[in-house]
């Protein structure tokens, strides 16, 4: 009889623990995909920010699933409500779980409130591959951009996010940051609604919807 | 006993994904249409409430007569809302 005793049986399914999932994946077969990914596209497009564009939409659908899955696994069913977190989430746990390893730093804009900024020496997706010089600033980082906007989105935080390259004197290879910029609405913690034309004064309302932009007396 | 519930997904885009009706009482007429448009009422109130708290599961937010709702809201703000009758709400 083959043994029962090993595995431990659960009487409903639904108490069995949430597996952790494959650890691993193989680097090589996983470049292959991300450059077959990138060459079929380019085949689809005219210009390099509509490839940019698609990558960042392949790394969306990455990010919405990612979230609710890293939810579940590593977070133990709490949601993040503040903006420090759902950062320090992405720049940890999100990162740990895609590539490995926390990235490298996360930083917050000086000039402007409402960017902040992941580097990364080298992106595990730009590995293996070089840009010709004829295609300028493109980045294939714009997939793990995606990734990014997908998390913060779907939680609740609209961003733009881009991934640039940045020179660092005595090295040869620039490093990769992922900047993201906030939508007003996150930075000023109102809902969007509340907003009057400039985007400045959070407006009380008596009841009526109608016309709510207008009514601010900093902007009319 | 007769218990009705009633159960919506929503997306985050307040679209709805599925709604299902439970129970064992008999149905009235417009059952559904109430069912939908106390669930839907309760939308605003969960999305103000989501933001306060970092738990998943909110019980007993909003009432309507006897139907009871609560709601659990996922990582990416997809919210499964129910409503209960009071007299069985034990959840």
């Amino acid at each position: 009889m083959i043994g029962t005793g090993k595995i431990k049986q659960y009487a409903n399914v639904l108490d069995k623990p949430l597996g952790k999932g494959k650890q691993e994946v193989s680097l090589s077969a996983f470049a292959f995909l991300f450059s077959e990914l990138v060459q079929y596209n380019q085949t689809e497009v005219d210009n390099i920010s509509e490839l940019e564009t698609r990558l960042e939409d392949a790394g969306y659908a990455v990010g919405a699933r990612v979230l609710e899955l890293l939810c579940h696994r590593d977070k133990g069913n709490r949601r993040e409500t503040r903006l420090l977190g759902i950062l320090s989430f992405v720049h940890s746990t999100v990162w740990k779980v895609l590539f490995g390893k926390v990235a490298d730093s996360l930083e917050k804009g000086t000039e402007q409130e409402d960017e902040y900024m992941i580097s990364e020496k080298e992106l595990l997706v730009n590995r293996f591959i070089s840009i010709p010089k004829d295609m300028g600033t493109f980045h294939c980082g714009a997939f793990v951009a995606g990734i990014v906007k997908g998390v913060l989105e779907n939680a609740g935080f609209p961003a733009v996010v881009t991934a640039h390259f940045v020179p660092v004197e005595g090295q040869q290879r620039p490093r990769t940051t992922i900047l993201i910029k906030f939508a007003e609405e996150v930075i000023l913690g109102w809902p969007m609604s509340m907003l009057c034309n400039s985007g400045k004064e959070a407006v009380n309302f008596s009841g009526y919807w109608y016309g709510i932009k207008d009514y601010c007396n900093k902007c009319s | 006993m007769t218990s009705t519930a009633c159960f919506i997904i929503v997306s985050r885009n307040d679209i709805p994904i599925y709604e299902a009706e439970v129970g064992s009482a008999a149905k009235r007429e417009d059952a559904a249409q109430l069912h939908q448009f106390v669930l839907h009422a309760a939308l605003d109130i969960v999305q103000d409430l989501a933001w306060t708290t970092s738990a998943m599961f909110l019980k007993a937010i909003d009432r309507f007569n006897d139907l009871v709702v609560s709601v659990y809201v996922t990582a990416g703000h997809i919210l499964y809302i129910y409503g209960t009758d009071l007299h069985v709400h034990n959840i």
